[in-house]
């Protein structure tokens, strides 16, 4: 019998490749099947624009937690975007290359940390002061925008130093024989070119708090009230699909699904823009 | 060559299934499932009943109540862990027995003066009626409800014997018995309810309507907010599984519940 190793690998290694893409298209149509009805069956105005969360009494309206959600996320991003894109800067552009491959795979190493590590500081520690210098109950839109601002860092960092990286050492060259200082060649050259893979790391991390669940869940509050101040308490989508999922049967189940959709939608939509971003920057080149 | 191999790996296969097949055999399985609040009881009797009962294997599942009345209907599980106050009433066809009682506490922080409240109170609080600890005889400070989330076992209990709660959207829900005595552990003005086995020196239970959350109290039915737990099974249950129930109920099976934190059934 002829041994033909070449072809039995090719086959399996596709196998495998379609396997993920087809969990990826069952749980696309597993989602939708349960949840889309649901959604016409209320009504789409009543449930995403509806303030009244209530599965006992047939009330499902997730406005309160859309907000939550945006809130928080982009809260997130106001922390973490920032510092993970001065920080690829600092790292690409003012620490020598020895001690950026220390740095770096240590920023790798945060992404590493489970996010129940992540709630339980949040919780012990940062609920805690929140309460005592700002008032409220500590568990707060605040206290999560931070907690997920620190876990983006690492997708911001990692993928804004790669962009940063690609961007031709003679653009660096022309702007200091030009007579730019480093700074000046950073922010008016450098931040300029990469700007697609920078964009394209903070709409990524933006995907990510949308859909962090532990850690929101430990540190948010999960109150399905609209909030009117950063130290008020929420509930974001995810948590509430993790929150109620136990326990619900029937509609609330289908209610639960369909609040999955709503993510899966906002989630789609983002990588869709980071994957345009990321694209267009190739293009460039 | 590579015939030989195939043949060894089907042979070698092959075996290891009938191994598995046949260990299954050996032993009875009986599948729990149901209350999260019973659920670490559950583990400890199955524990403890397959100890002196090798020929039994028990598997304990979480899930809520409601799961464990639906499994159980539908035959996935054998025995379904229920604490309501309450059963519904699809839950009528299944043989029903008490196994346990479990007090509903109303904890504070223990730097919280108040040591009383009315069941009126509690419930006036939990409307987001009352808003400020002075309004029932405490500091001026706000007060933060801490609650469980919708479908909860040991929150329908606690709505359904307080009635008329109509929870305020102000406030804060937590996923477990556990995290709701963190929650109120750290929060100098928080209030929330958990199963009387987890009162703790970090939180302080409240009396209710004058009697203290004591199981003295909780036996002689002076503390009114007590949920039964109810375990449930098929009127044709398996020996073994009857047999697993007759433990529970028997004084070895009740010493262990009571020992860990529950009232006795009786």
């Amino acid at each position: 019998m002829k041994f033909n190793g070449e072809k039995i690998a090719k086959y399996s290694l596709m196998l495998v490749a379609f396997s993920a893409l087809a969990s990826l298209l069952l749980i696309a149509v597993f989602i939708l099947k349960e949840g889309v009805p649901f959604m016409f069956k209320m009504g789409l105005r009543d449930f995403l624009f509806s303030s009244n969360w209530n599965p006992q009494a047939g009330k499902f309206g997730i406005y309160p937690m859309i907000v939550a959600s945006l809130y928080v996320t982009f809260g997130a991003m106001i922390i973490g975007a920032p510092l993970g894109v001065a920080g690829a800067i600092f790292l690409n552009e003012f620490v020598p290359k020895p001690v950026m491959r220390v740095i770096k795979p240590m920023i790798e190493l945060l992404a590493g940390i489970p996010s129940v590590v992540f709630g339980f500081l949040g919780v012990m520690v940062l609920a805690p002061i929140i309460r005592s210098t700002m008032g409220g109950p500590g568990l707060s839109v605040l206290a999560a925008a931070v907690i997920l601002g620190i876990m983006v860092l690492p997708t911001v960092i990692s993928i804004s130093t790669d962009a940063i990286a690609a961007v031709p050492n003679s653009y660096r060259e022309g702007a200091l024989a030009l007579g730019a200082t480093r700074w000046q060649s950073v922010h008016m050259v450098i931040i300029k070119a990469a700007r697609s893979g920078i964009i394209a790391s903070i709409i990524l991390a933006m995907g990510r708090a949308l859909g962090e669940t532990m850690a929101v869940i430990m540190v948010a509050g999960n109150t399905v009230k609209i909030p009117h101040a950063v130290t008020d308490p929420v509930r974001t989508l995810t948590a509430n699909i993790a929150l109620e999922m136990a326990n619900a049967t029937g509609l609330a189940r289908e209610a639960l699904f369909a609040t999955g959709v709503v993510l899966f939608v906002v989630i789609m939509i983002l990588n869709a823009i980071a994957l345009s971003a990321i694209k267009s920057r190739v293009h460039k080149k | 060559m590579w015939n030989k191999i195939q043949t060894i790996c089907v042979v070698a296969g092959l075996g290891t299934l009938t191994l598995v097949a046949g260990c299954g055999k050996a032993r009875e399985g009986i599948t729990m499932a149901g209350s999260t609040a019973f659920l670490p009881f559950a583990e400890k009797l199955a524990d403890q009943y397959m100890m002196t009962h090798p020929e039994v294997s028990i598997t304990v599942q979480g899930g809520g109540s409601a799961l464990g009345i639906q499994t159980t209907l539908s035959g996935t599980a054998q025995i379904g862990m229920a604490d309501l106050v309450k059963l519904p009433s699809e839950a009528d066809a299944l043989k029903s027995v008490i196994v346990a009682r479990d007090g509903i506490a109303i904890v504070v922080n223990p730097v919280n003066p108040l040591t009383a409240l009315t069941m009126d109170q509690i419930r006036d609080i939990f409307n987001g009626k009352i808003r400020n600890w002075k309004d029932v005889g405490g500091t001026d400070h706000p007060i933060a409800v801490v609650s469980r989330e919708a479908g909860s076992g040991t929150r329908s209990s606690f709505e359904q014997i307080l009635g008329n709660v109509a929870l305020t959207d102000n406030a804060l829900i937590q996923n477990a018995n556990g995290t709701v005595r963190e929650t109120v552990a750290k929060d100098a003005n928080a209030i929330g309810y958990v199963s009387h086995g987890l009162i703790s020196e970090r939180i302080k239970a409240l009396a209710v309507d004058g009697s203290p959350c004591t199981e003295e109290a909780i036996m002689a039915g002076a503390y009114k907010l007590v949920r039964p737990i109810f375990l449930l099974s098929k009127a044709g249950a398996r020996p073994a599984c009857n047999a697993f129930l007759e433990y529970i109920l028997s004084p070895d099976g009740q010493e262990l519940v009571h020992k860990n934190g529950l009232i006795r059934a009786k």
